[in-house]
């Protein structure tokens, strides 16, 4: 199950659709690394609103996509995290540090637009 | 209604379809929407255990319905390679694998009951259980 990745100006929105499986995480993972350079993107938001479980291998994943898309020159926010899936993720132990999140797509965007401003003004 | 379903696991797909079919039969028992996710959430770790370490096994759902208890049981188990040392693996960060070492002590966290049994060389049965209310 590929996720769909859609360019929106300097950004890349990719919203997860469905239940992923190791597979299909480590996939999205490489494909965003690269349409990064392709694309030449400042802001990545993942979109997980349709996820109903967030386990200790999908975080690891997260993370490793906002540090690699870091590497790249891209800043990356995670969003929708489901309420039931943070209390689950809490209790499991897992923690998202030195990951940008927000509440929906409308708070990333808010949140990258921002970044990019700062990034400017600096 | 469907009281037990036994999910064969040996790949990554089998890891979200036994959580998916947990989370099912756990509505059945009348779970909230946020127990629902955090038993799909433990049924993932401990099935993904399996795919790692054993390379394969099964996961029996179970639902718990005695005239006091109304639950769901979790039973994974495989015949890979076991554990020498559970104390030691039930230790928040401890892999020897890729994980973040939090699979089995975080499950145990997640669930109301949790009980790991272990061979080296025979295999490992996880077997955790979850009430209503």
């Amino acid at each position: 199950m590929a996720v769909p990745i859609l360019k929106q100006g300097r950004f890349l929105i990719a919203s997860i659709q469905s239940a992923l499986t190791d597979q299909d995480l480590i996939q999205f993972r490489d494909d965003l690394a690269e349409l990064v350079g392709r694309y030449r993107a400042k802001g990545v938001i993942v979109d997980v609103t349709a996820l109903d479980v967030l386990d200790s291998f999908a975080t690891r994943t997260l993370r490793a996509i906002a540090y690699m898309t870091k590497l790249r020159g891209a800043e990356t926010v995670i969003v929708g995290i489901q309420p039931d899936v943070a209390l689950s993720m809490v209790q499991l132990g897992l923690t998202l540090e030195d990951v940008a999140t927000a509440l929906d797509l409308e708070e990333g965007l808010t949140f990258l637009n921002q970044r990019l401003e700062e990034a400017h003004g600096a | 209604m469907e009281r037990e379903v036994r999910v064969r696991i040996q790949s990554s797909t089998d890891i979200v379809s036994a959580r998916q079919q947990g989370r099912a039969l756990a509505a059945q028992a009348g779970f909230s929407s946020s127990n629902l996710t955090i038993i799909a959430t433990a049924i993932s770790e401990v099935a993904r255990n399996i795919v790692e370490y054993a390379k394969e096994g099964e996961v029996v759902l179970s639902l718990i319905n005695d005239s006091h208890k109304k639950g769901l049981q979790i039973v994974a188990s495989d015949q890979g390679p076991g554990i020498a040392d559970i104390a030691t693996v039930m230790r928040d960060g401890y892999s020897t694998g890729k994980g973040l070492g939090i699979g089995l002590p975080g499950s145990r966290r997640l669930m109301d009951e949790f009980e790991i049994t272990s061979q080296v060389g025979k295999g490992t049965t996880v077997t955790m259980r979850k009430f209503v209310g």
